[in-house]
């Protein structure tokens, strides 16, 4: 089996203590400046002071440092593993990004505009091309996540929808049955009906069914381009008419931007609205889960309805936060938005220029369909086995399930695709390998796989007890569910 | 899985028990061995009034969560306050110690729509 | 500059498997009018003359200089190893962990995160972290309307200014009411709380730096059957009252004082921690304890079914990605501190903002100091504080966080000491003031004043 695990430089099956069971009282890896003397009950008052310290931890530096590189050896990750996560794009981070960042992480939010007109000038720019790639009119960067920006855009459409007189009328929003399970939160968060709208025998938009759901009542329509199953929708131009001949707005969700950014724009698609997640396409970490990044273009008939502040440019050619924005729909959030993020973004965009950007979609393609004809050979099946674009759905061979095969993956350092979505197919895998990948890379995790397969035949109790070898192994749910344990227990019991 | 003959199904996978002037309400074997192992279950209030159809009730395991509708028209009478506890009791007995909430029945002809146990049977197996 | 490792011979290679003539062959689904429309982007760049752009960019900024500025962020000291442990490679460049087995790394870390703002809130349930302080306070308010049914929500005005911006966002779509409680002019009045209000919310310190009486205006939120919000700086909590011992119900707010670089305004952290009896309404990841097959101890979300990828429309919030990373980092430092460390940076700082109040009274100045404040406190000005901030900018001093005017003082800003804030800074500050017409009897403040009116 896999030589990567002999190779680990720590023995992980040691269960790892809590950074709260390595205190010692009195330890401490850092030393701040020393306060001047003051008795803190007369200055700030008796009744307002806490009467239990906190428990923290009280450790060595060397100790903090051995305990977050053990538990960081206990991760995976895009600069370890393969991550190939559906709808994820798990693609390589650039260093230099991050070296981009660092020079502008002292500027504090509040300094005068004098101060940070660089910084301006970065996000001015930011807007520029978000919204030249996207082919909307008018760029907000604020939104914190994908999700943030979703709920951004369809507050600006029902802003929209109530500036006409329509506010009332138009209760619905729908959403494909394979949709990411944050578009029907997000209209259900912005008060609207959420409808769901089949998915037609080709995998794309059910085109009937579609339009006998649309009518005078429905405010917006979500849609991702291409979809969950890595199809894109070839009738989206009549989508678009049949939307707007109700006078519905089109919603854009970003995430899949990937597969066709540099080729064609959502804007020029139809779309009145649509919201980015830079940590996708435009390469800002992950980092466990955030900080995401969730940028909002809109067609010209919307950018009154932006949220505040937008960078805008005077005469003298001074950059200014225009707050001023008489129809916005308000702040998403403090400040200007997930700067460091933004400076990531703008550092990957700038680097690979337009040319550059049209490859990005043009490989991610290549390296999807290359491994949906090399997943085909291994028995697994595609429900709607077409050119794909830069993800694809399969399902195991017969008798195997999904979750059984990922879950055995981990023991070779491969991370899983996406498993169980999109809903509407059983036992999915959602595959993603994005363009950072190489042909070997990709080879590798399938003649894994088939590895996999073929130890499943000769050994039918193998899958079902995979992972063997990672730090830990499958883990009792249920009781985590049942009895939630969500803090550490400093008594012990 | 087990469909007892003496109960009425819906085909959304509540059972319902005759008792009287009440009806009791759970989910089905079938449901629960979908589901997998229950962690959670959310109750209706005691007292409150149901039409037929309505969601009232949510059950959910450690990946997914599933609606309960009230099979019939009346007022929730009495809920099963162990669930809140032991909502294991829904894997382990579905039809009797894991059963969800009682309804006073408005309308006895709503018995009538819905399925026996060879009818839901059959309405099960299309769907799995 | 480019990230694709395919040589031609691995382009012909993938192409054959598929059966495809060239890569653009595999966009025919695309609609043919709308391929390749000119789009406004410079040509890209290698990694020297990127650098060098950005540089530039940098360079039109000014970071140094002594730094009075709040407002909910704030430039403490943050020990080196935070950063570099932060951003080991495996924590920034790993996902959400639906994977638990080869997660543990980030779970165990959230499960110390979540431990470690428990203590400091005294409240026992934290989430897994949201996006920022603002848009977290927003979500604690939607969670007391789902919890209690009820519609009117009381946030005191001494709530920042961009959090209740954030909340009336978020309030739009629903059917409620806000409604903002004065203070007086320092401090939060007591609202009487009708048994319509889902929750009040009120900050501590609140946005001018006063401390309120957060017992007793928990006290009148509960009369009214209301739930207790109470928007904190997490790093107040190494000394004034924890949340949970005044019985707040949810304490919520922006985690960058606890060790996230300022970052022009983010990325930081939300936090949100609740009493039990909310936990079935609580949006955002969690991460609990089990075991795996072997007994052994382990950390994997969990209660995920309130989320959206299972609940869809139905769950508690749309948030999916929450501020993973930063979050971490936060943990990371508070560990790097401990517990005397965190108290001696909350201490320093108002310490240091004691010594400020205290020069700038010699100096002739009148700061609102008749109160009590933590780190943070007005002082009346004589100039817009737009243009006063300008000004201080020029002579090297970065200051000027605006008072509203909805805060009845007039002109006025808010300053701000850390623990890093030295004699020197304060010197430099009055003498700055000073310069800009802000001293004693200064003519040409005056003129500033009437000219800006």
């Amino acid at each position: 089996m896999s030589d990567a695990r002999k190779a680990s430089p720590v023995p992980l099956h040691q269960q790892l203590p809590l950074v709260f069971e390595r205190s010692r009282p009195g330890r401490r890896a850092s030393q701040p400046p020393t306060p001047a003397e003051f008795d803190a009950a007369a200055v700030l008052g008796a009744e307002n002071l806490r009467k239990e310290a906190p428990r923290l931890p009280e450790v060595s530096e060397l100790d903090l440092v051995r305990h977050y590189t053990q538990l960081a050896h206990r991760q995976m990750s895009i600069d370890a593993n393969i991550y190939p996560l559906g709808s994820c794009t798990m693609k390589y981070n650039p260093k230099v990004n991050e070296e981009a960042a660092k020079l502008f992480q002292d500027l504090h939010p509040y300094q005068a505009p004098e101060t940070v007109q660089g910084a301006l000038e970065l996000l001015y720019n930011l807007q520029h091309d978000l919204g030249a790639i996207t082919g909307m009119d008018a760029v907000s960067l604020q939104p914190a996540a994908g999700a943030h920006g979703e709920l951004a855009g369809i507050l600006m459409i029902r802003a929209y929808h109530r500036s006409r007189g329509e506010g009332e009328q138009r209760r619905v929003v729908l959403v494909p049955d394979g949709a990411h399970g944050t578009n029907p939160a997000t209209a259900a968060m912005a008060g609207y009906d959420v409808v769901e709208v089949p998915t037609g025998p080709d995998g794309e938009v059910d085109l009937e069914a579609f339009k006998a759901r649309l009518n005078d009542r429905v405010a917006a329509v979500m849609l991702t381009n291409p979809n969950t199953l890595g199809l894109f929708e070839r009738r989206i131009l009549e989508i678009k008419e049949a939307a707007h001949a109700v006078g519905a707005q089109l919603y854009y969700d970003g995430a899949n931007l990937n597969a066709i950014v540099g080729r064609v724009r959502p804007g020029d698609m139809g779309f009145d609205v649509v919201h980015l997640n830079l940590h996708k396409t435009f390469t800002t970490p992950h980092g466990g889960g955030g900080p995401g990044t969730g940028p909002v273009g809109v067609k010209a008939h919307l950018a009154k309805f932006l949220p505040a502040p937008i960078v805008e440019r005077r005469q003298d050619g001074q950059f200014f936060l225009q707050s001023d924005i008489p129809q916005s729909i308000g702040r998403m959030r403090s400040f200007y938005g997930n700067f460091g993020n933004l400076v990531r973004a703008y550092t990957y965009i700038r680097a690979l220029g337009l040319e550059g950007l049209r490859e990005v979609s043009g490989y991610a393609v290549l390296n999807a369909n290359y491994l949906r004809a090399r997943f085909k050979e291994l028995g697994f099946t595609v429900p709607f086995d077409r050119v794909n674009m830069h993800e694809f759905v399969a399902q195991p061979p017969t008798g195997l399930r999904t979750l059984d095969i990922a879950k055995a993956q981990l023991d070779y350092g491969m991370h899983p695709a996406t498993v169980y979505f999109p809903l509407i197919v059983k036992e999915a895998l959602m595959v993603e390998p994005t363009e950072t990948e190489s042909l070997e890379a990709l080879d590798n995790y399938v003649d894994t796989l088939a590895e996999i397969l073929e130890r499943s035949v000769s050994d039918p109790d193998y899958l079902a007890g995979a992972p063997y070898n990672t730090p830990v192994r499958r883990l009792d749910e249920v009781r985590a569910a049942r009895q939630p344990v969500l803090k550490y227990d400093f008594a012990g019991n | 899985m087990k469909t007892p003959e003496e109960l009425r199904y819906a085909t959304s996978h509540e059972w319902v028990r005759r008792e009287d002037e009440a009806v009791t309400v759970g989910i089905t074997d079938f449901a629960q061995d979908q589901l997998g192992d229950v962690v959670f279950v959310e109750l209706p209030e005691s007292g409150r009034h149901v039409a037929k159809g309505d969601q009232v009730a949510v059950v959910e395991s450690v990946k997914t969560a599933s609606d309960i509708y009230a099979p019939v028209t009346g007022i929730i009478t009495d809920v099963n306050g162990a669930l809140e506890t032991t909502p294991e009791l829904i894997n382990d007995q579905p039809y009797a110690a894991g059963w969800l909430f009682r309804i006073e029945l408005e309308n006895d002809s709503e018995l009538n729509d819905l399925l026996d146990a060879d009818a839901y049977q059959k309405s099960a197996s299309e769907e799995s | 500059m480019r990230y694709i490792p395919h040589t031609p011979a691995d382009v012909e290679r993938a192409l054959a498997k598929i059966g495809a003539p060239s890569i653009d062959a595999l966009f025919a689904d695309l609609p043919e009018a709308l391929r390749d429309p000119g789009i406004d982007l410079p040509q890209g760049m290698d990694e020297a003359s990127l650098l060098e752009h950005l540089q530039e960019l940098a360079a039109k900024n000014v970071a140094s200089g002594p730094n009075f500025l709040g407002g909910g962020a704030r430039r403490h000291f943050t020990p080196s190893v935070t950063a570099h442990l932060a951003m080991q490679s495996e924590f920034v460049t790993a996902y959400t962990p639906y994977q638990p087995e080869v997660a543990q790394g980030l779970l165990q870390a959230t499960f110390e995160y979540q431990t470690i703002m428990a203590e400091l809130t005294g409240l026992p349930v934290s989430n897994a972290s949201m996006y920022d302080g603002a848009s977290t306070v927003a979500e604690a308010v939607l969670l007391t309307i789902r919890q209690t049914g009820r519609d009117r929500v009381l946030v005191s005005r001494g709530v920042h200014p961009e959090t209740r911006a954030v909340i009336a966002t978020y309030l739009t779509a629903l059917d409620a009411e806000l409604e903002i409680v004065d203070l007086d002019p320092h401090t939060t009045r007591t609202p009487d709380v009708g048994d319509d209000v889902a929750c009040f919310v009120a900050q501590q310190p609140n946005y001018l730096g006063y401390l309120e009486d957060m017992a007793g205006l928990t006290s009148a939120a509960h009369a009214g059957g209301a739930l207790m919000v109470a928007a904190v700086d997490p790093l107040s909590l190494a000394v004034l009252a924890a949340p949970g011992e005044y019985g707040a119900d949810i304490a919520a707010g922006d985690g960058q004082t606890l060790g996230n670089p300022v970052n022009f305004g983010g990325p930081a952290f939300g936090f949100m921690v609740v009493g039990e009896s909310l936990i079935r309404q609580f949006p955002g990841r969690l991460v609990g304890e089990t075991v795996d097959v072997d007994g052994k101890r382990a950390f994997v979300l969990t209660l995920q079914a309130r989320e959206q990828h299972i609940r869809r429309s139905k769950a508690k919030s749309n948030i999916c990605s929450n501020h993973q990373l930063t979050a971490v980092m936060a943990a990371i430092n508070v560990s790097a501190l401990g517990p005397q460390g965190l108290r001696d940076l909350a201490l320093g700082s108002v310490a240091n903002a004691h010594a400020l109040a205290a020069a700038l009274v010699a100096a002739g100045y009148a700061p609102e100091v008749g109160r009590r404040y933590f780190n943070e406190f007005v002082l009346p000005v004589k100039q817009d504080p737009a243009l006063l901030r300008s000004a201080l900018a020029a002579h090297g001093v970065h200051a000027g966080v605006a008072a509203p005017a909805e805060y009845g003082f007039g002109h006025a800003i808010v300053l701000s000491a850390t623990e890093s804030t030295r004699p020197a800074d304060i010197a430099k500050l009055i003498a700055a003031l000073n310069a800009c017409g802000e001293g004693p009897g200064s003519a040409q403040g005056q003129e500033e004043a009437v000219a800006h009116v």
